[in-house]
């Protein structure tokens, strides 16, 4: 871990938390740089959302020190409540008020003027797409506007540092990328940003750094591609039309091919990809080896996912049947 | 971002004022959009003031004073109870908040944490407004009169709404502790029920027996309902107006703190 410094806008340091005799933090310690995006991942029940209810002020804790924007979370929660917006896993709105009313109310309570409230929910509105429905209550939104006006309220006094918990949930895929082009909007102004999420592509898309927590700590942390590696390296697989082809192709390749349960498949590992794939091609052409199909499997954070958490072999035996 | 953004730089004591003014607002809202409840603000004190005085006129005004007709009598009492009744709202509206992400919004926001009970309360104060005067009104056109001056009505209105503050305030607390809106409705009917009926609302206490009399006379309900009834038939008020303002701002002290203490409680958890 790099020591914490100036430019930390979080600094969670030895952060445990128990819900009466349940231990679901331990020994958590982390820290976000000032401008970029942490994701926080882990399965389900790691305690993701009560990390986030802890550095928003929403829950007490047990042990260590949580700091937002040089703010102690237990001893100064009105100074980090002016400076963070959050975005809790279920919506946070009210539901008999219109988006609007929603908006400028929200803005309001974070102090804002009655006509800056009022402006910034225009611009959010349009931001969000919710121009037609602003002015209908909240009740008649889908849950994908919903989430919209959600991720909105919490922009609305434009804090420095945003919490967002599964902010993507129960979107379609669409919806999900129009909130990734959000966030990144977000991020492009500086934004600090702590995100859970369930979908690994969103925080290889969009975070700077990622963490795993599982079983009450960290257990892996880095940029996607570190964690990556760590899982293993990018394989080249190559599918052929016959069992005698296969077996040509294997006498080829050698100890490096090995064979993938699926028809005549062979998966080789690779470390420079132009390189080696190049060989393996050049190989199999000069001894007239026909391929059927080919393609370069790269590690995903799935990957990591999965052989991080020990999840890995149930999730297998849940594919073969 | 094209919009500046200005804050205000007020003291917190008036941003606390904000907050709650905001929830106020929030709250008010809620009520005239809820239009089933809005209808049963206008037409329960309707229904209640013409089948009590049609059911039971005829056979208590005999055992009122010479001179006092039954819906005289009646509307003192009745619009006590559909006060208390209606404080249900609050209970329900508190523990509805508390059920959903909401609260936990209104926590990672720099506000006060008295702002949204405060919100509730205080809006149901103009919704029980609308059904007392929907009540006064109904009671004109059926014959009701009172002997109230100017000076009477002011009190009157002053001990109402001591009376629904308070009620208010313990239906905050009933909110709080209740996990589920089911849970709110029972327990505001054991409390309330007995309240509002074993006291003078509907009939004298006289014809009571010995142990429920002694409830009856003596309990908060009772001693409102006997004030506003001499406050607008212009008899003799005796010490329960002062009884009753002692009961509702002593109630008051007690769950005001009690239920603030509670909500922060329940929402840390
Ligand atoms: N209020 C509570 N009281 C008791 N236990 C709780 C409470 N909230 C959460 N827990 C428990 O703490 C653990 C962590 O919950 P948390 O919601 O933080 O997990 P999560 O990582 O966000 O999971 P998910 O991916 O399902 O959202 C779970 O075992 C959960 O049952
Ligand atoms: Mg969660």
């Amino acid at each position: 871990m790099s020591e914490p410094d100036a430019n930390d806008a979080i600094v969670v340091k030895g952060l445990r938390k128990s819900y009466k005799k349940l231990e679901v933090l331990k020994d958590v310690s982390f820290s976000v740089k000032r401008g970029t995006m942490l994701a926080l991942l882990g399965p389900n029940g790691a305690g993701k959302s009560t990390t986030v209810k802890i550095l928003s002020t929403l829950l007490p804790f047990n042990d260590g020190s949580v700091s937002v924007e040089g703010y102690d979370v237990a001893t100064e929660a009105d100074k980090v409540r002016s400076v963070i917006g959050l975005t809790g896993q279920s919506a946070a709105v009210d539901e008999l008020l219109t988006g609007r009313e929603n908006l400028v109310m929200m803005g309001r309570l974070y102090r804002l003027t009655k006509e800056s409230a009022k402006a910034r929910a225009d611009e959010l509105l349009e931001e969000f797409d919710l121009v037609k429905a602003a002015d209908r209550p909240a009740k008649t939104y889908s849950g994908g506007m919903r989430r919209r006006l959600d991720l909105a309220v919490s922009l609305i006094a434009a804090p420095p540092i945003i919490f967002l918990d599964e902010p993507t949930t129960g979107l379609d895929p669409r919806s999900r990328i129009a909130m990734w082009e959000s966030i990144r909007r977000l991020m492009e102004r500086g934004t600090t940003i702590l995100l859970t999420t369930q979908y690994l592509e969103e925080a290889d898309q969009l975070a700077d750094r990622i963490i795993v927590i599982d079983n009450g700590g960290v257990i892996a942390e880095g940029t996607a591609k570190e964690l990556k590696s760590k899982v293993g390296k990018d394989r080249l697989e190559l599918t052929f039309k016959n069992d005698k082809t296969l077996a040509l192709a294997k006498a080829e390749l050698g100890k490096a091919a090995a064979e993938v349960d699926n028809d005549h498949t062979l998966s080789v590992v690779i470390d420079d990809t132009n390189k080696d794939v190049k060989d393996i091609l050049e190989k199999l052409s000069k001894k007239k080896i026909a391929i059927e199909s080919l393609a370069v499997h790269k590690p995903t954070l799935d990957d990591v996912f999965l052989s991080l958490t020990g999840k890995k072999k149930q999730a297998e035996k849940a594919e073969e049947k | 971002m094209a919009v500046e953004l200005q804050f205000d730089k007020k003291p917190k004591i008036l941003q606390s004022l904000t907050d709650s003014l905001l929830m106020i607002q929030r709250s008010s809202r809620h009520i005239l959009r809820n239009t089933d409840q809005l209808l049963g603000t206008f037409f329960q004190p309707i229904m209640f003031l013409v089948l009590f005085s049609a059911v039971f006129g005829g056979a208590i005004s005999l055992a009122l004073p010479d001179g006092i007709g039954y819906l005289d009598f009646l509307m003192a009492g009745i619009i006590v109870q559909t006060l208390a009744f209606g404080s249900t709202t609050t209970a329900i509206a508190v523990s509805n908040d508390l059920q959903k992400g909401i609260v936990d919004r209104f926590r990672s926001l720099p506000m006060s944490n008295l702002a949204v009970l405060n919100g509730h309360v205080i809006s149901d104060i103009f919704r029980n407004g609308i059904s007392t005067a929907v009540m006064i009104i109904t009671g004109l056109i059926m014959g009701f009169r009172s002997h109230a001056g100017v000076i009477e009505w002011l009190y009157i209105v002053g001990l109402l709404l001591l009376f629904t503050l308070m009620f208010s305030w313990l239906a905050a607390i009933m909110g709080v502790l209740s996990k589920s809106v089911e849970a709110v409705q029972w327990l505001s009917f054991i409390i309330v029920f007995p309240l509002t009926f074993a006291s003078s609302a509907f009939v004298p206490t006289e014809g009571m027996n010995k142990f429920l009399k002694a409830f009856a006379e003596n309990q908060p309900v009772t001693h409102v309902i006997e004030a506003i009834r001499a406050l607008m038939l212009g008899t003799p008020i005796g010490n329960h107006g002062w009884m009753a303002a002692a009961w509702c701002i002593g109630i008051l002290i007690f769950a005001v703190p009690v239920a603030t203490i509670l909500f922060k409680r329940r929402t840390v958890s």
